[in-house]
């Protein structure tokens, strides 16, 4: 295994023991940098929250919204999140049913992401409908009039896939995370030990347990597979089934599968750089793992790059004189800063990765990845906002969107409210999942080690 | 007099009476494991703090029964969704041009969605209902805080009369540490 390669050229034996105690120094004092990084997570979500105060009193004239572009950076904010959210299950379901052994020392980190980037791409819907307190609407309970939403809508799908992928992927961390906090719960002190024994809910580690957890854990990440795939390909048809140009492609679902992926790989190094500096957890999370998710961040930047061109081709060779319009407008027109900001980051930036000097540098991946999330946000900026401004049925309502303080401030607090609630996480649970690093790790024995 | 607080019987159980055995090496805990079936054990328990397919195979245990479970969810799911759609199409019907009122392919996606759903819900309630509450003497035997973190146990519950073969048995196979709960 490569991780105990590395910890052996060091002259360090990754045993266990070790395991236990490096995952479980991470619960400890986290020193003033852990501190710092909250405080920044807290301020930006106070920011947030005040905007989105004044939007509650004034109404949606304070975003940017005008005719014909009514979906905007909320919209925007809303698929970027939901995008962030997929690696960690590709990483946690997808990836363990291929049996790769170097997802167990970074997939609670993108298992952890998963859930909070569920949670802030879940608030953006409610802020964007504009009469918030109205939101349960969308819910299937039986009212007065006798009226049930119209499943023939894909915002009602979307309803749906999201609802129910923040629910499985919720449980999927919980699950995970029962015999690593038995884990932490047997050596930790004081508090933390109760509320360790109370979250472990009685998880000792029998043969009895392990039989029916490792079976139930081995289909519930059968079950997120598919979930994935589909949640994504749900929220490209928010757009694909309507007749907007550069919306309107078959291409959608699987072009914004990969587009997830992308960025949620990118999201999860962005976040894998800081916390292992900060925790110290050199020696479990080492340059390997950053070069595998680096070549998954190659393969997907590969199939995103390739379906960018596809729907340029497609526009062109199907002659659709309003697709070409879109985008011809798209690239040519007044927002050309923002497509080619998303082809730059999305597309040629990532082909350093071919490098394996690069790959192995993590700095060099810590600035990819956050050009990557840059270039993703624009990428659905770019379908969203820039297809509605440049719609060709609207030749006499064309006025140029521009993005209003109500909306930044808002997109501001949703990186507060989403860094809060990881940094807190990372703090108070196993950040690194105990019993899965252990896993390929050779196993104790009386005479020569056993390989995994 | 002093009152008996009936559910002390049902969260507070007595122990069970037993051996236990710590062991360092994954492979004398197998050997443990087959000594102990030779010897017509069959009530023991292992603890370990990871799962390894050498411990299930001593063991040789029948599959989980939370595969059950996942297929009653995913199944029950399926049909609720389509429920769902079809019953509240036809409850308020709108017809549009005059095409048939339950339309299937949309409604697949929420099929789907609800499959996924019960399906992830039941099991949890599979593994919860098997693992920690169904399971046989939860809370009664002795543990070690060691077990979570980097030994391995076995517990054979006997009474005290009959614990001397057992531990000899035990300590053969290479344990560590032996006592008696």
């Amino acid at each position: 295994m490569a991780e105990t390669a590395t910890a052996a050229a060091r002259g360090t034996r990754v045993t266990y023991d070790f395991v236990t105690r490096a995952i479980a120094r991470t619960l400890g004092h986290p020193g003033k940098g852990y501190f710092a990084l909250l405080a920044a997570a807290v301020a930006l979500l106070a920011v947030g929250i005040v905007c989105l105060l004044f939007l509650l009193r004034y109404g949606l004239g304070l975003a940017g919204y005008s005719h014909p572009v009514y979906w905007a950076v909320y919209i925007t904010c809303f698929v970027f999140w939901v995008g962030i959210a997929h690696s960690g299950t590709l990483i946690s379901a997808i990836l363990f049913l291929f049996r790769s052994g170097w997802r167990t020392a970074v997939y609670r980190t993108a298992e952890a992401m998963t859930v909070f980037a569920v949670m802030t791409a879940g608030l953006f819907p409610l802020i964007h409908i504009g009469r918030q307190w109205y939101f349960y609407w969308l819910i299937p309970y039986p009212n007065e009039r006798g009226l049930w939403p119209n499943f023939k809508s894909p915002l009602i799908w979307d309803e749906f896939a999201i609802g129910t992928y923040f629910t499985v992927s919720t449980v999927f961390l919980i699950m995970g995370l029962i015999p690593d906090i038995a884990a932490v719960r047997d050596v930790a002190t004081g508090w933390r030990k109760k509320l360790y024994a109370i979250t472990s809910l009685g998880w000792r580690g029998t043969n009895e347990q392990w039989r029916h957890y490792t079976r139930g854990y081995l289909y519930l990440a059968a079950l997120a597979t598919p979930l994935v795939l589909s949640v994504h390909s749900v929220v490209s048809w928010d757009f694909a089934m309507a007749i907007v140009p550069g919306w309107h492609a078959t291409i959608f679902a699987p072009y914004f599968v990969a587009g997830a992926i992308y960025s949620g790989v990118a999201m999860v190094i962005t976040l894998l750089v800081p916390i292992r500096k900060l925790f110290h957890l050199e020696q479990l999370i080492t340059v390997h793992h950053f070069e595998n998710l680096a070549k998954l961040c190659l393969l997907t930047g590969m199939i995103v790059g390739y379906a960018y061109c596809v729907e340029y081709f497609t526009a062109w060779f199907g002659g659709n004189p309003a697709e070409r319009a879109a985008f011809w407008y798209r690239a040519f027109g007044p927002f050309w800063w923002a497509s080619w900001t998303m082809i730059i980051c999305n597309a040629f930036l990532p082909q350093l990765l071919w490098f394996k000097p690069i790959r192995t540098n993590i700095l060099a991946l810590f600035v990819i990845s956050i050009f990557v999330n840059i270039g993703m946000w624009f990428e659905r900026y770019v379908i969203i906002v820039v297809s509605l401004a440049g719609e060709p049925f609207e030749r006499f309502a064309n006025a140029t969107y521009n993005p209003t303080w109500a909306d930044w401030g808002i997109m501001a607090g949703s990186f507060g409210w989403f860094f809060m609630w990881f940094l807190l996480f990372v703090k108070n649970f196993p950040a690194v999942s105990i019993s899965e690093v252990k896993e390929v790790l050779p196993a104790p024995t009386r005479g020569k080690a056993a390989r995994a | 007099m002093k009152l008996v607080n009936p559910l002390t019987a049902i969260f507070h159980p007595p122990p069970t009476p037993g051996v236990l055995a710590v062991f360092g090496h994954l492979d004398a805990t197998v050997d443990a494991i087959g000594k102990l079936r030779q010897g017509g054990h069959t009530d023991f328990t292992v603890y370990s703090p990871i799962p390894r397919h050498e411990i299930e195979d001593a063991l040789d245990q029948p599959v989980s029964p939370v595969r059950m479970f996942t297929l009653i969810g995913g199944i029950s799911g399926c049909a609720v969704g389509a429920w769902l759609t079809l019953y509240m199409s036809y409850d308020w019907p709108i017809v549009v041009g005059g095409k048939p009122v339950g339309s299937i392919p949309p409604y697949v996606v929420i099929m789907f969605e609800m499959t996924i759903l019960f399906g992830a819900l039941a099991t949890i309630l599979g593994i919860a209902f098997n693992a920690l509450f169904a399971a046989r003497r939860q809370g009664t035997i002795a543990y070690d805080a060691r077990f979570t973190n980097d030994k391995f146990g076995v517990f054979v519950p006997c009474e005290a009369a009959r614990a001397g073969p057992v531990e000899t048995l035990l300590r053969g196979a290479g344990a560590e540490e032996v006592r008696r709960a």
